[in-house]
């Protein structure tokens, strides 16, 4: 594999957001996945969401783990810095930077392989923390880069390209982040943009652990009849919950909802949530409620999507840990250096 | 037998010494035993008299045999003797093997409450018994307080029999309960109750082993070397630090926690200018100081062996991605497990070369206390300076127990040296940034933290190989180009990095020895010893890896030289062969790895017979 930079040249009539770019300026680099594949869907819409978000390209910071997942971040936002860490661990180095600097967007970007299964514990531990965060699981249920072996992921009695029935059971990132302490989890699909830009949108918004799993089917391994991660099979079985309109604070309100479809979220930054009900009456501020009916969903073998559950005013680890507001890495030897002085009262009370 | 004729009985040949011996102390883990004992070493230190106390503790938190060893020293020989000449035998569990370790002519403080047959004691040694017991049930009721004044009684009873202080010991109560004014008499109280007793039954001719007052110890400080360190990482600016508790570094994590509560916190806010997170594991606790690294923050972790052995992945990640990170690894005895409260210098190869690849790390070797609080902070900056892992090799020596050691010292216009990195204003006054790109021709290339400038400087780490402006790269000549860069920052890193300390002989000779971290005071006394048999060595300390050109120097200057370690496989002694052209016969293994401290005699021991078989040897060959 090589690198290949895509062309500089924009066109001058390409619209500019209001932080002054385009959105080819939120692009990286050539995919070098296969043609077809999810992930591409994710990064695009990674690039829509921070385009429409009007974020500084240079103050987000991407992070992955190892997997086809994890050379996303290559193809998004190039003017932002990455870092591709190693297997299952992004999310411990993720929470490093953060604590390093407070003030960057922190996006994280992992498999199911490297999520679930290699990477499990930490993935467990960095929502407990509450690391603010967007972290996407791009969740195709089998491993590309090494040909076709079952993930962590993959549905009990799922069929692999070999015509393996997988008899381990599965587990649920969704259930999981819920459970770990997550404070906005959601599910989509890479299929369906429509869903997934304005989720991407809120969780970044979203001041805390926030993360969505996101069934990206895999054309070259995990596409075909029997499998429960392919585009027909989790269209067929998309259960959405709501339908997320994201609504930065200081924007006039102006669609027009049909009264009692709506339930607004007001999240802790002042941008506001429209969840456009789709059938059931659901609340994704009742923790317990999320839980249920993401199994009930997992039982009847739906693809249960939209947001799941949202915390609207959550604390995060700088908030827990009471750091300045300042970024520590801006910090000098004069903020965190204590001086002779009170070297010399040390001293002496060590005598 | 000491029923029979008091509570003394005192041998003939019984060993007499002023500030010159050592008490050992056998306790049962969790009896608050810790700071009774703690107490009797400062107070010898108040006197002016060097002291050097070891604890010698089981992996259990209640319940199990500990012991404190206190070596007094008029000398300043703060190594670990070796030997016993008071015995304060507090614990039934051990007995035997307390009575047995006596050297032959020392004392046995016991407690005499309960009647002890003869066949308990030795012929040999001189018995001091002090019914600690019946005079601390006659006076407290409550459980708790029966059994911590029991310490404090005998710390009293061991007062009057050495000739310590007492004012020095009420000064330390003082000081220690600060504000707390009943504290402080009940435990004078307790101490009298114990120096009373003793001044009424004991003969105090018969002890023969005595503490006075000299002027040794000078403006000295008395600490523990993981608390140094941590003050270390204060000093040298650190802001992340991310561990996993492990013994015996936990208490590093701990003290950088204790000291950033009164250093580190903003005046007017109260608000942290520090981050600390117990991570989940040690895998988690690099991987935050790698991440906080990367972003620009000085970040560290301190662990111990079985920690290095789960980080590994990630530091080679450190090593090839060239992200700066700090290591404190308080060693322990190894393999696996091994030895969790035992000291050993095992871990020199597993840190030097930890991963995959080729990879090599820099390594510090502090020698004590004070080193520790050096050398953790130089290895913030020599972490930033070289964008590369950095390793502060201290041990369970150093860091759990408290030694004397130079005051603590820092320059006031010390700045933290953030190394190489490029700027907003750089970057736009159009400077080239690649991020691989050595320019200076030290190896060391310029870095820029995420979120520097909104078009320029952003790039891709990845522990994949890459060319010099960070673009992924399989190609051969991309790929040993960049490694062959490393190298030569390697070599930069062996001329920034501590460097060796020399120790001449006043005569010429054909031998020397090198030696590391907490060998030292050992090795001070143990080349005393030397000299005065006539055995002329000189000496070198080294402090880093990689060596400097120093101490190729020294090797090549000598026939022989003895390399004195704290492991089975002489692992320095494998780093000095792989790293310069050497005949394998000239470095001479001086192997200690029981798991106890170094001491002068196993050195000077060792040393002295191996340049006897030399001088046969050479003998010999001058015949024939």
């Amino acid at each position: 594999m090589t690198y290949i930079a895509k062309p500089r040249l924009h066109h001058p009539s390409l619209v500019k957001n209001k932080a002054g770019y385009t959105r080819r300026d939120y692009e990286g680099a050539v995919s070098t996945l296969c043609a077809g594949c999810g992930h591409d869907s994710i990064s695009a819409a990674i690039i829509q969401a921070c385009y429409e978000l009007d974020i500084l390209p240079h103050q987000v910071a991407k992070l992955s783990g190892i997997g086809c997942s994890s050379k996303a971040p290559t193809y998004f936002v190039g003017a932002s810095h990455g870092f591709n860490t190693v297997h299952g661990r992004m999310p411990s180095v993720m929470t490093g930077a953060n604590l390093a600097n407070r003030d960057l967007i922190y996006m994280g970007v992992s498999g199911d392989g490297d999520s679930a299964s290699i990477g499990l514990g930490q993935f467990a531990h960095v929502m407990r923390r509450g690391v603010n965060m967007t972290y996407i699981v791009m969740n195709n249920g089998v491993y590309g880069l090494t040909k076709g072996q079952f993930s962590a992921t993959a549905d009990k009695g799922s069929i692999s390209k070999k015509g393996v029935a997988n008899s381990d059971s599965s587990i649920d990132m969704v259930s999981l982040a819920i459970l770990m302490g997550a404070t906005f989890v959601g599910r989509s699909f890479s299929g369906d943009k429509h869903q997934l830009v304005p989720l991407i949108k809120a969780a970044m918004a979203h001041k805390g652990a926030a993360f969505l799993d996101v069934i990206s089917p895999c054309v070259a391994f995990n596409n075909h009849a029997g499998s429960t991660k392919s585009y027909d099979y989790v269209r067929e079985h998309n259960e959405a919950l709501n339908r997320v309109d994201f609504i930065e604070g200081r924007e006039e309100i102006t669609t027009d909802y049909e009264p009692g479809t709506v339930t607004t979220v007001q999240q802790h930054d002042g941008s506001l949530l429209r969840l456009r009900k789709l059938g059931e009456d659901y609340d994704p501020s009742d923790k317990v409620a999320a839980m249920k009916r993401v199994q009930e969903g997992m039982h009847a073998g739906e693809v249960v999507t939209g947001l799941l559950y949202v915390d609207p005013s959550p604390k995060d680890l700088h908030d827990n840990l009471n750091t300045i507001d300042a970024p520590l890495n801006t910090l000098e030897a004069a903020d965190l250096c204590p001086g002779t002085s009170a070297l010399d009262r040390i001293n002496a009370s060590l005598r | 037998m000491p029923q029979d004729v008091g509570p003394i009985a005192v041998k003939p040949q019984a060993i007499a010494a002023v500030n010159d011996f050592v008490v050992k102390f056998a306790n049962v883990n969790g009896s608050g035993s810790a700071s009774a004992n703690e107490l009797f070493a400062r107070s010898i230190l108040r006197m002016g008299v060097p002291v050097s106390p070891r604890n010698i503790f089981p992996s259990n938190i209640q319940g199990l045999p500990t012991w404190y060893e206190v070596r007094v020293t008029e000398k300043g020989y703060l190594g670990r003797r070796g030997g016993v000449d008071m015995m304060v035998a507090m614990n039934p569990q051990t007995w035997a093997e307390d009575v047995k370790e006596i050297t032959p002519g020392g004392y046995l403080f016991y407690d005499s409450t309960k009647p002890m047959p003869a066949s308990m004691f030795r012929e040999d040694i001189n018995v001091i018994g002090v019914p600690l017991t019946a005079i601390t049930n006659a006076t407290y009721s409550d459980a708790r307080q029966r059994q911590l004044f029991k310490n404090i009684i005998y710390v009293g009873a061991l007062s009057v029999l050495l000739d310590i202080d007492e004012k020095e010991i009420q000064r330390l109560f003082g000081e220690q309960f600060k504000g707390k004014e009943k504290l402080i008499d009940s435990n004078v109280k307790a101490m009298n109750l114990g120096r009373d007793w003793v001044k009424q039954h004991v003969d105090l001719d018969l002890v023969k082993i005595k503490v006075r007052k000299a002027d040794n110890v000078g403006d000295r400080i008395f600490v523990e070397g993981n608390s140094a360190a941590a003050l270390g990482a204060v000093y040298g600016g650190a802001t992340v630090c991310a561990w996993y508790p492990i013994t015996p570094s936990s208490s590093l994590a701990e003290a950088f926690q204790a000291h950033c509560k009164k250093l580190r916190h903003d005046k007017e806010t109260g608000k942290a200018k520090y981050a600390i997170v117990q991570a989940e594991d040690e895998l988690a606790s690099i991987g935050m100081v790698i991440g906080a690294g990367w972003n620009g923050s000085r970040a560290f972790t301190a662990t111990s062996g079985p920690g290095i052995s789960l980080m590994t992945e990630f530091i080679g990640l450190a090593y090839f991605a060239e992200v700066p990170a700090v290591i404190v690894n308080v060693q322990r005895g190894g393999p696996s497990t091994g030895m969790p409260t035992r000291t050993q210098q095992s871990d020199l190869l597993s840190c030097a070369y930890a991963s995959n690849g080729d990879t090599k790390h820099v390594l510090l070797f502090p020698e004590d206390p004070r080193e520790c609080f050096e050398f953790t902070a130089d290895a913030l900056d020599l972490a930033d300076r070289l964008q590369t892992p950095v390793f502060v090799m201290t041990d369970l020596d150093i860091g759990m127990n408290h030694r004397l050691c130079k005051p603590f010292a820092w320059d006031p216009n010390r700045e933290l040296d953030r190394g190489k990195v490029m700027t907003a204003a750089d970057l736009d006054a159009g400077k080239t940034f690649g991020r691989y790109l050595d320019v200076d021709g030290d190896g060391i290339p310029f870095r820029t933290y995420p979120g520097t400038h909104p078009t320029k400087g952003s790039y891709f780490t990845r522990g994949t190989t890459k060319d010099e402006f960070a673009r992924y790269s399989e190609e051969g000549p991309v790929y040993v180009r960049n490694m062959e860069r490393l190298q030569k920052k390697f070599h930069t890193a062996g001329k920034i990095a501590p460097q060796p300390l020399r120790y001449s002989s006043p005569k010429p000779t054909r031998y020397g020895v090198i030696y590391f971290g907490s060998t030292s005071p050992a090795m001070t006394e143990a080349l005393d010893h030397l000299e005065a048999d006539g055995n002329h060595v000189n000496a070198l300390r080294v402090r880093a890896y990689p060596f400097a050109q120093s101490v190729e120097e020294f090797i090549h200057e000598h026939e022989k030289v003895f390399v004195v370690e704290q492991n089975r496989d002489g692992q320095l002694r494998t780093m000095l062969m792989s790293e310069f052209t050497l005949d394998a016969r000239k470095l001479v293994p001086v192997l200690h790895y029981d798991g106890t401290p170094i001491t002068a005699r196993f050195i000077a021991g060792d040393i002295g017979k191996k340049l006897a078989q030399f001088k046969v040897v050479s003998f010999e060959k001058a015949a024939s």
